[in-house]
């Protein structure tokens, strides 16, 4: 008999104990507050800032321009875009023109892996969604944009839609049916890296991004 | 008998171990500290007290209702990791799992693992094993780091390193860290830590992780952490080998949102953790990174002892967050080190026994003053007070057939049992009762002033010159 069997054998040699099965959807609609999208917006900002992310509110049309301001700000002047995404193509379009240059991720890791590691300071990827009772971003990595451009660079920028805001975890992943769909590596980002494992002092940027910055697309003003 | 890890120091060590932390008060201030500290992030987090509590009914509720249909939800998990690319291997005992996982390293040829935080494999002694073998096995998570190049093992199943201060880590760093000068600044550390580990995960050829969660419906992998080391581990070496104890199923995808909540919460006080890392396949065709092949070991090593009786089954609800060793008095004061097995404080005193077998530890469950704090932190409502008193039972009762536990009855002694059962027939009989405090009366002052342990710490005992019954009469 393999180990697999023996275990199994022995587990199902053991009584069965039923239980009921739990009411999570029950939990969630009598215990969690139920917000509308200004409230959602304002709870995810609240949340995600008190992790130590930075957030701007943009225009659909203004984002560009405060992506600028922020590497500015930063003395940024590489981005790792991802081409084959609209967000991608607008930055490759635009950022070049002042000044800053644009890497893709157009090859395998395999490929350039020392250069990921060593000499990109900074991603820009987008958020599919994002959960305001916790400030956390719902991260969808794909082949357009890898799962290693929200982690390896230092400082991360991710475009989030506002009105793609859910109230809860459990919210999101009922309403997008994640059950038929997940992908290789779903990821949820509350903040930048961190760690409190020296003497309990928080220290952010432990092994991944040491900046997040999210670039939180609202109404147009 | 399961065999023990290397590292398992024996329980006859414990009071010893023991003692010496308690005798060290820069030790215990040092934990008293730590531990305020996250009983008082975790209280933060749950200010409404009837929230608290239909959540933990939920978090158990989950549980046991996964435990209830373990062996299918084992097949299910199976299936679908193995429909989705990952591959899936049994073990029974931490040898086998170490085979699995050196095997799969020998035939990628690999000579560095890097590991995020993992309990289960320290369990296994996975790093003695890949040592043997000739393969680095470097711990990524900052706290795991430090207690590694200090030779050491972790003293908290969340926070590894809650026994070091900034400075023995600044000295630490400096002796062994190549080029770094001595500077306890927190973040000049984690800096350092940080880049030391980016090379080692760039040049990774095995990349390890644990498990929080596995969704049978989906064939997903769940990892919590706040580092990103576990996603570094998870993404950028070829090769993702998994490993977990084959408790931590849940059937439903919607059966996370509530226990992360609870884990998160009641860990470190965060109301999430920094990521969330849920992988359901390897790198699929067209994707530009991400491992080419995922494994999953499924480790047994006594937990289907623990699932065969329906009190000690709750053992394995456990989501692991530490509460119970934060809020443990005992805990606090002797620190992680001094229980000699992997899990300390009140969740090792219950699963361990099913790890290492009785006869190894069966003081353990004997270090506790029941005062009931693990059971009302724990988010998933373990009964562990009676849990333990279940295991003294196991321990200290004379062996008998078909026992529930390895090592039944263990800790068994016929004069101690010789002297409970004549207390017993004294308390039972009023006659008996009589001549008995009479004797006591007369003859107290022949008790020995030194009465083994218990005047250790206190005086002696010395039955009253009077009786109660006496004293009674002669008042009439
Ligand atoms: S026994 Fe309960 S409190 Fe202790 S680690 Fe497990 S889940 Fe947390």
């Amino acid at each position: 008999m393999s180990a697999r069997d023996r275990i199994l054998a022995k587990l199902k040699a053991a009584p069965l104990l039923p239980k009921p099965e739990p009411d999570v959807a029950a939990w969630f609609s009598t215990h969690r507050r139920t917000e509308f999208k200004a409230e959602k917006a304002a709870r995810f900002r609240h949340f995600i800032e008190l992790a130590h992310a930075e957030v701007h509110t943009v225009s659909r049309s203004g984002w560009l321009q405060k992506l600028r301001e922020v590497l500015d700000a930063k003395g940024i002047e590489k981005l790792l875009v991802a081409d084959s995404t609209a967000h991608g193509e607008a930055a490759l379009d635009e950022l070049p023109r002042h000044g800053i240059e644009c890497q893709t991720y157009d090859l395998a890791i395999e490929a350039w892996k020392t250069e990921m590691f060593h000499a990109t300071p900074a991603s820009l990827t987008a958020a599919r969604a994002a959960i305001a009772e916790t400030g956390t971003l719902i991260l969808w990595p794909d082949a357009a944009e890898p799962r290693l451009m929200s982690l390896v660079p230092p400082v991360h920028i991710v475009l989030l839609d506002a009105s793609k805001i859910y109230n809860t975890f459990y919210e999101a992943m009922q309403s997008e049916g994640w059950t038929q769909s997940l992908p290789t590596n779903a990821l949820l980002i509350s903040g930048p890296s961190k760690t409190a494992d020296i003497q309990q002092t928080l220290a952010y940027g432990a092994h991944g991004p040491k900046e997040l910055v999210v670039l939180m697309i609202g109404d147009e003003q | 008998m399961n065999a023990q890890p290397i590292h398992f120091k024996p329980a006859e060590g414990f009071r010893a171990r023991s003692k010496a932390v308690v005798d060290n008060p820069f030790l215990r201030q040092s934990f008293r500290g730590a531990m305020d500290f996250l009983m008082s992030k975790r209280a933060a987090q749950f200010p409404d007290a009837e929230e608290l509590e239909s959540l933990r009914t939920l978090g158990e509720s989950i549980r046991q209702y996964n435990l209830g249909k373990l062996p299918t939800l084992l097949e299910q998990l199976e299936a679908n990791l193995t429909r989705n690319g990952i591959q899936v291997h049994w073990a029974e005992t931490p040898d086998e799992a170490n085979a699995i996982i050196l095997d799969i390293c020998h035939a990628r040829r690999a000579r560095l693992m890097v590991k995020g935080k993992s309990m289960v494999s320290e369990e296994i002694e996975l790093n003695h094993a890949a040592e043997a073998a000739g393969i680095d096995a470097l711990e990524s998570d900052m706290g795991e780091y430090i207690v590694q190049l200090a030779g050491e093992k972790p003293s908290h199943i969340i926070m590894p390193a809650i026994h070091k201060t900034k400075q023995e880590i600044a000295q630490l760093f400096a002796d062994k860290v190549e080029g770094v000068d001595y500077t306890d600044n927190v973040d000049a550390l984690i800096q350092i830590g940080r880049n030391v580990l980016r090379q080692k995960f760039l040049e990774a050829d095995i990349g390890l992780s644990g498990v929080n969660f596995a969704v049978a419906e989906t064939g997903t992998l769940c990892l919590v952490e706040n580092e990103g080391n576990g996603r570094m581990c998870t993404t950028a070496p070829p090769v993702h080998i998994a490993i977990t104890g084959i408790e931590k199923i849940v059937e439903k995808l919607e059966h996370i949102p509530p226990l992360l909540s609870l884990l998160t919460r009641s860990a470190t006080g965060q109301n999430i953790s920094t990521y969330f890392n849920m992988i359901s396949s390897p790198r699929k065709a067209g994707e530009k990174d991400g491992p080419s092949e995922v494994h999953l070991v499924l480790l047994d090593n006594g937990r289907s002892q623990a699932y065969a009786d329906e009190q000690l089954r709750k053992t394995l609800q456990c989501i692991r967050c530490g509460a119970c060793m934060n809020h443990c008095p005992v805990y606090t004061r002797i620190g992680g080190h001094a229980y000699g097995t992997t899990y300390p404080g009140p969740i090792g005193k219950i699963i361990s026994p099913h790890m290492l077998g009785l006869e190894a530890t069966s003081t353990m469950a004997t270090a506790s003053s029941l005062c009931g704090a693990c059971g009302e932190v724990c988010p998933v409502k373990i009964p562990i007070p009676d849990l333990l008193m279940r295991l003294r039972e196991e321990a200290f009762s004379a062996p008998h057939a078909n026992p529930a536990m390895v090592g039944q009855g263990a800790a068994y002694s016929g004069v101690i049992s010789a002297i409970w059962a004549g207390w017993a027939a004294v308390y039972r009989s009023p006659a008996l009762y009589g001549v008995v405090t009479w004797l006591g009366s007369r003859f107290g002052w022949l008790m020995p002033s030194r009465q083994g342990p218990w005047t250790s710490v206190r005086v002696p005992l010395k039955p009253a010159p009077k009786r109660l019954r006496d004293m009674l009469r002669e008042r009439g």
